[in-house]
């Protein structure tokens, strides 16, 4: 079982969050802390298994994580998930991002919060392992948003008007907010 | 400006959407918090609007705030309204924010149910997923229990994308309803074989997450995933299966057996490394669960090891990591094959990476010997040095304890050198690990008597340098050190060098700022320092000594008369008082050292941990009786403070008082273990501990000695082990080099009759001689302490709940609630099921199709019949609970006969079929070719099997089943059918086809020969072959003739047997015992007993009786002639055992054998039959039973239960039987029925026996 799913970026700010096991959301935030001041001092040529996140799990739980770019995406599992198999997830979860955001960044993740987590529905549900292959997790992803795109969206027609309004000659509005390039490298896949 | 003004008012119109809020999160850097608080107040503004999609949208925001740690629960309400909204993305967006905050205690989450099912079953796909997704994540117990039926049907729905999830979020179910588990098992165990892997990769999961928690309950399925582990090309099924092996092997190491070849072969092949892994760690659990008897055993291990030290070796860390994690497994049960790669692991001590050092340390643990202890504890030593970071450093400490301590200092040869380590740690900074030091310093004092001087000698230094340990003392731990420093120094100081010193170092004043418990144990043992200057200087007749210590205690004893610790200030004041009376003393030059030193007379031993608890309580000690009456209510009243708040509930309050009570004396009774764990002065009932009280007569003699001030204070500096490590270097070499001589002396003597001899090579464990003679005093236990295994289980794990026995039939009491008026819909699963199986017929339409059909030709409706046969059997998982009565009654009754004895009365179920697949499927050769063949245990592949083994059906094999009928009346059911099945198997395929005969499509094209599971609409009756034998107040016995054994040689003298079950049951409240069992033989049938008795002893019935148990023996007898009913007398003769006295008691019974039992259900098929009615050598018989009142198929199943058919052929209500007796006869059945007559026409070979069955026949029908 996969007990809960984070990312954040290299300060600890969390990206996406999600347990699968009730926490209120004090001890959420504090178990992001912990587990980025856990996982921030590791050097990257580390290993990615850690173990002795305090706060979730216990003896039989374990972190697995990696570390691209400005990312960390962290997964704390328990003994019944192999341990290679969790980053090998870790990898088709991110790969998935970045065909469905085309180039995933940071800025992806940050605005479109809500996208990730449908796509990481697709990939674990209720802290199980659901589906392990790219295309079908794509091709789900793509159906359901075609279906939202039918029916025209969180924000219809006219709620897009006022946005454009909203933004015009609005200096305070960075309109792009450039960052430098926070592309997610994708490393060449290790077998799995 | 303008626009700005436009904006601001098409804002309050047109709210932020999610992007919105984030910029303007990150544009509001400094004041973040305010900023959001101004959002989440617009939210509230947004929520309270008609528009659902301005509700979305601020659901949608408030769940990104969530992530940020802001509590969103009060916006539950509204997030259930934009779930229950048909647009799929509002619907989505509302599930995404339920399943981020919604838990059990969420109060709206019952509201959710109606919509929830409403989803579930939405035409539109993804709906249905949204709310699986989102439910997976907030299921609550109330919701899995209203919804469980929803999901199991939409676990075959037509969709995989649907049904993966479906079958995923089953687990959730079960967890919050675990009631769900056993109805929806069968559902789940057909998804392993879902053509979709998707489903498949979903249901191993599921099953695997169960059966990690109860591995017992799924050791039936491993044929099952044995099948996909050698089939399946899924990595990620395949590491979920092959962990699931490794859960399942320690309970069952013939599995293990099994598994070794093809996880070998997958180790050779895979390149994927995940795979690999888990291959290694499944064998090593393999052999850890073998512990013995295979051949290729260290060939299995060697392979491991070596594949791990690859692994290991290998660049990548994760490897590394992961290759240490799994050797510590090998560790444990094959040291040896580790310690090899010492290299290795010490290498990986140097690491960069914590992760992998700490595993390298786990490793150690287990591969020091007494030879290279004390290198791997020097290396040790290094890293403490250098290690940063407290964690590791502490951890190291502790590794460094644990390596030296383990199983008894056994590794230890030089307690000297231990000691030294012990000391040589304390100087670590900042260690929360003090205590720990602490209680290694006085289990090694206590226990090694011999080192006891030198530890004296090292605490006493310690003591003088306390204030290096204190000085920088920041609230640390290692000042525990100086608490076990005082008590041994103080316990045995009779062998300090220089106790004065001593005493001087314990009263200094800094040592008030230790902590109090601390000063306690300096006190006390400051007055166990005063006694031993005393006796020492005792004789001496200058006196100044002792007054001079009787002075210094009393100019510092005062400081500690003031501390503020309770236990501190007690010990001052006695000890105070006690030596100014002894100065008293000694100024009147009275003798009393002795009488001081009897204060402290005796040997403390060590007290094992557990010893308290397992001191038995004595006979006639009722440990929960009031000693005193207990208190009455309006004294507790008085006695409670707080009595204002309980008197308005005076009873309430009174209930709570006892509980607490209860908690609270749990934890006293914790506490005080603990404390008692930690004092070294506690002392349980040991022999040894009696103090040695002497009165001395007058206080006269007290010696007066002179303490000569002149030799110098000899101060031993702080050791090094490194010393140590030398002088154990050059010892061993000594003694190596004397053994040489010794050798070499031996060897010229030996010389001239061996010729070479290679030399002594590296020393072996055994050689290396401690270099104290070491006594290390074993813990103490009480006498007669009782045997208690202590592990306890969390009672609070939910998967407690989930364990499960799934193979017992289903009843009907546990089906899942349906609510009543969706009873209509519940019933559309089989329905979906024939979809999903591309038969797109409706129910009703078919019926009606049956009808007309009923008129036309007869191969048009064995086609149909065929057909919904088809269907039935692929249903059959979820009908067991209808014909698994006769099914499993048939499965069992050849196979593997009644084998629980208390539910043999009941028909025996497709339980222990399914067991005894489990059990012919282990014990099989691993010949992969087999496995594909035999582990069938659906019924679908049952056809198949049929025609393959049909042709050798018909003459059945030989075996010998005497030894084993004779032994099979042992209580154990596994060790029998080990027996049985390694014996006979080849007869069990045989039997095994009685099974599939009457399920098979009937090879036969033209009808079906199959008379038992025809029609499934009414369920048949259970049914029984156990009638009542005897019975008395004591005793009942229950018989069958279980088992025709059929001797292929059908010698007719002496070749038949038949088998007879004798259920015996106590029915009294007494032990029975003694139990024999005699019949007296006919000329015709004969009990056969065992050789050397004489025909007339009885055989004694091998089990005891307690009170309410039944067992089952059984007998063979020999019969000659089997064309007649037979009778036997017997008589049962046992002993009633009760608390005063035994008495020997008696019951007769009749042993009936009707000529059915001669029978032997043997199949034939319809070609065979007519052949067989063709020749004329056969007489018939007929018989007419009228009022017969059951449906026809009935009628067919309890000829073939009662009296050992087999169905040939059924046309409509015609159908034709045929069954076979011990000897050979034929016996032919054509049974037609026509309203409530039925007429049977017979065939046998054997007038008078066909006469005999057929009047049984009668007699069963009559009957009911």
């Amino acid at each position: 079982m996969i007990k809960a799913i984070l990312i954040f970026n290299n300060h600890g700010k969390p990206r996406l969050i999600r347990f699968y096991q009730y926490f209120t959301e004090e001890m959420q935030q504090q178990i992001i802390r912990e587990t980025f001041h856990l996982v921030s001092k590791r050097d990257d040529n580390v290993c990615n298994f850690l173990e002795g996140g305090s706060l979730i799990g216990g003896s039989d739980y374990k972190l697995i994580y990696r570390h691209y770019a400005t990312l960390y995406f962290v997964f704390c599992v328990d003994s019944s998930e192999s341990e290679l198999g969790s980053l090998g997830l870790i990898q088709v979860f991110v790969e998935t991002l970045d065909k469905c955001f085309e180039n995933v960044c940071e800025l992806d993740l940050i605005f479109h919060m809500d996208k990730v987590h449908y796509i990481l529905q697709e990939v674990v549900m209720g802290g199980m392992v659901l589906e392990t292959n790219m295309n079908e997790i794509v091709a789900q992803v793509e159906v359901q948003n075609r279906m939202e795109k039918s029916e025209g969206g969180l924000s219809a027609a006219p709620a897009r008007a006022v946005s454009a309004v909203k933004n015009m000659n609005l200096p305070e509005i960075p309109r792009n907010i450039n960052i430098g390039d926070i592309n997610i490298k994708v490393p060449s896949l290790s077998p799995f | 400006m303008a626009l700005k003004i436009v904006k601001g008012s098409i804002d309050r119109m047109f709210d932020k959407n999610l992007q919105d809020l984030v910029r303007g999160i990150r544009n509001h850097k400094d004041d973040e918090a305010k900023y959001i608080s101004t959002c989440i107040d617009e939210i509230k503004q947004e929520l309270k609007q008609d528009n659902i999609a301005v509700k979305a949208n601020a659901v949608c925001k408030l769940t990104y705030l969530q992530m940020l740690g802001y509590d969103v629960s009060w916006a539950a309400f509204n997030i259930v309204e934009v779930m229950s909204s048909s647009k799929f993305t509002y619907k989505r967006i509302g599930y995404l924010a339920a399943s981020q905050c919604f838990h059990e205690s969420t109060d709206v989450i019952m509201l959710t149910t109606n919509q929830i099912r409403k989803d579930l079953s939405s035409p539109n796909q993804y709906d249905t997923g949204v709310a699986l997704t989102g439910l997976s994540c907030f299921v609550t117990p109330d919701l899995a229990r209203d919804l469980a039926n929803d999901i199991m049907t939409l676990m075959s729905h037509t969709k995989p994308y649907i049904r993966k999830k479906a079958v995923l979020i089953m687990y959730k179910v079960f967890l919050k309803y675990p009631e769900s588990l056993r109805p929806a098992f069968p559902r789940l165990k057909e998804k392993l074989e879902d053509p979709d892997p998707g489903v498949q990769s979903a249901a191993v999961n599921v099953i695997c997450e169960l059966a990690r928690r109860n591995p017992k309950n799924y050791l039936s399925l491993a044929p099952l995933f044995f099948k996909l582990m050698t089939s399946s090309t899924n990595n990620w099924v395949l590491i979920k299966i092959i962990k699931l092996f490794g859960a399942l092997t320690p309970l069952e190491p013939r599995l293990g057996k099994k598994l070794i070849e093809p996880l070998t072969n997958l180790i050779h092949s895979t390149s994927a490394m995940s795979l690999l892994y888990e291959c290694v760690n499944t064998v090593i659990a393999v052999l850890i669960s073998l512990s013995s008897g295979m051949p290729n055993h260290s060939a299995s291990i060697q392979l491991c090891v070596q594949k791990l030290r690859i692994l290991i070796e290998d660049s990548d860390q994760n490897l590394k990591y992961l290759g240490l994690l799994a050797m510590s497994k090998i560790l444990k049960t094959h040291p040896k094959s580790v310690q090899s790669h010492k290299d290795l692991i010490l290498q990986c001590l140097d690491d960069k990476d914590e992760s992998i050092r700490l595993r390298a340390l786990d490793l150690l643990y287990g591969m020091v010997s007494k030879k290279n202890l004390m290198e791997i504890v020097k290396k040790l030593m290094l890293h403490v040095d250098k290690a940063e970071g407290t964690t590791y450093r502490d951890e190291l400490l502790t590794k460094i304890i644990d390596i030296c301590s383990q199983s008894n200092y056994q590794y230890i040869t030089n307690f000297e050198w231990y000691i030294s380590i012990l000391v040589e740690l304390t100087r670590l900074e900042g260690t929360r690990h003090g205590h720990l030091i602490a209680s290694q310093m006085l289990d090694v004092a206590i226990r090694v008597k011999a080192i006891r001087v030198f530890a004296v000698a090292q605490m006493a230094t310690l003591l003088d340098n306390a204030h290096l340990l204190t000085g920088n003392m920041q609230r640390n731990g290692i000042c525990e050190v100086l608490y076990a420093a005082a008590w041994i120094c103080g316990e045995f100081s009779e062998h300090l060098e220089n106790p004065m010193q001593t005493l001087e170092a314990m009263l200094r004043p800094k040592v008030a700022t230790l902590p109090g418990h601390i000063q306690a144990v300096y006190v006390q043992n400051a007055a166990k320092l005063f006694a031993t200057v005393l006796k020492s200087q005792e004789g001496n007749t200058d006196g100044t000594v002792t007054q001079d210590t009787s002075q210094l205690m009393i100019e510092r004893l005062p400081v500690f008369v003031q501390s503020a610790n309770l236990e501190v200030q007690e010990r001052a004041s006695c000890i105070l008082q006690l030596v100014k009376y002894i100065q008293k003393l000694q100024q009147k030059d009275v003798e009393v050292a002795e009488e001081v030193s009897a204060l402290f007379a005796g040997e403390l031993n060590p007290v094992a941990p557990k010893a308290q608890k397992k001191v038995p309580v004595p006979e006639g000690l009722d440990l929960d009786t009031w000693i005193n009456e207990p208190p009455s209510e309006s004294e507790s009243e008085d006695e409670q403070p707080k009595a204002i708040f309980t008197k308005e509930e005076p009873k309430h309050s009174r209930a709570r008082h006892t509980e607490v009570d209860e908690k609270e004396l749990a934890r006293r009774r914790e506490a005080r273990k603990q404390e008692q764990a930690n004092n070294p002065f506690y002392i349980k009932s040991s022999p040894s501990s009696q103090k040695v009280y002497q009165e001395t007569p007058g206080v006269d003699h007290i010696p007066v000695i002179q303490i000569d001030l002149t030799v110098p204070l000899k101060v031993p500096g702080l050791p090094m082990s490194d010393q140590y490590v030398k002088l154990e270097e050059e010892r061993r070499q000594k003694e190596r080099a004397e053994k040489k001589k010794k050798d070499k002396k031996k060897r010229k003597e030996k010389r001239s009759g061996r010729g070479k001899k290679h030399d002594s090579g590296p020393e072996s464990e055994e050689d290396i001689t401690p270099a104290h003679m070491v006594d290390i005093v074993t813990e103490e236990m009480p006498e007669n302490a009782l045997p208690s295994d202590d592990d306890e289980k969390d009672p609070n794990d939910p998967h407690k709940a989930l364990d499960i026995d799934l193979d017992k039939p289903l009843a009907d009491s546990e089906k899942i609630p349906v609510r009543s008026h969706r009873a209509a819909e519940a019933a559309k699963s089989p329905v979906e099921d024939r979809d999903a199986d591309g038969i797109a017929t409706q129910l009703p339409k078919k019926k009606h199709g049956k009808e007309k059909r009923e008129e036309k030709k007869k191969k048009d409706k064995d086609r149909e019949r065929k057909k919904s046969k088809d269907e039935k059997k692929k249903k059959k998982h979820k009908s067991e609970e209808k014909d698994g009565d006769l099914l499993g009654a048939e499965v069992d009754e050849p196979v593997v006969q009644s084998e629980e004895p208390s539910q043999a009365s009941e028909p025996p179920t497709s339980n222990s079929a399914e067991v005894s697949d489990l059990d012919f499927w282990l014990s099989n050769a691993p010949v992969p070719s087999n496995i594909q063949e035999v582990p069938k245990v659906a019924a679908a592949e049952a056809a198949s099997a049929a025609e393959v083994i049909s042709g050798g059906a018909q003459d059945s094999e030989p075996d010998e089943p005497k030894d084993a009928e004779m032994e099979a009346t042992k209580p154990s059911k596994h060790k029998k059918k080990k027996q049985k099945k390694e014996k006979e198997d080849k007869e069990k395929k045989k039997k095994k086809h009685h099974h599939y005969h009457h399920h098979s499509d009937g090879v036969g094209e033209e009808s079906v020969q199959n008379g038992t599971v025809e029609e499934e609409e009414e369920p048949l009756p259970s049914m029984s072959n156990y009638c009542l034998l005897a019975e008395n107040s004591y005793i009942k016995m229950m018989m069958e003739d279980a088992d025709q054994v059929y001797d292929i040689q059908g010698n007719l003298q002496d070749g038949s047997q038949v088998v007879v079950s004798v259920i015996f049951e106590n029915k009294c409240d007494s032990f029975l015992k003694s139990m024999e069992f005699n019949v007296l033989d006919s000329l015709n049938s004969k009990l056969q007993r065992p050789e050397g008795s004489g025909p007339h002893d009885s055989l004694a019935v091998p089990f005891q009786l307690p009170p309410g148990v039944s067992n089952e023996a059984r007998y063979v007898f020999t019969v000659q002639s089997i064309v007649m009913p037979q009778k036997l007398k017997g008589t049962l003769t046992f002993i009633v055992k009760t608390e005063e006295s035994s008495t020997h008691e008696k019951l007769d019974f009749k042993l009936h054998f009707t000529c059915t039992s001669y029978l032997i259900t043997t199949p034939c098929y319809s070609d065979a039959f007519a052949k067989l009615l063709e020749s004329a050598d056969l007489k018939s018989s007929s018989v007419r039973l009228e009022g017969v009142n059951m449906p026809f198929h009935h009628l067919l199943a309890r000829i073939c239960f009662h009296h050992h058919f087999s169905v040939v052929e059924r046309i409509d209500s015609c159908a034709s039987m045929y069954s076979r007796s011990i000897q050979g006869h034929h016996v032919c059945l054509l049974v037609k029925t026509s309203g409530q007559t039925v007429s049977i026409d017979a065939k046998c070979d054997e007038p008078m026996l066909l006469g005999n069955v057929l009047d049984e026949i009668k007699q069963t029908f009559s009957q009911c």
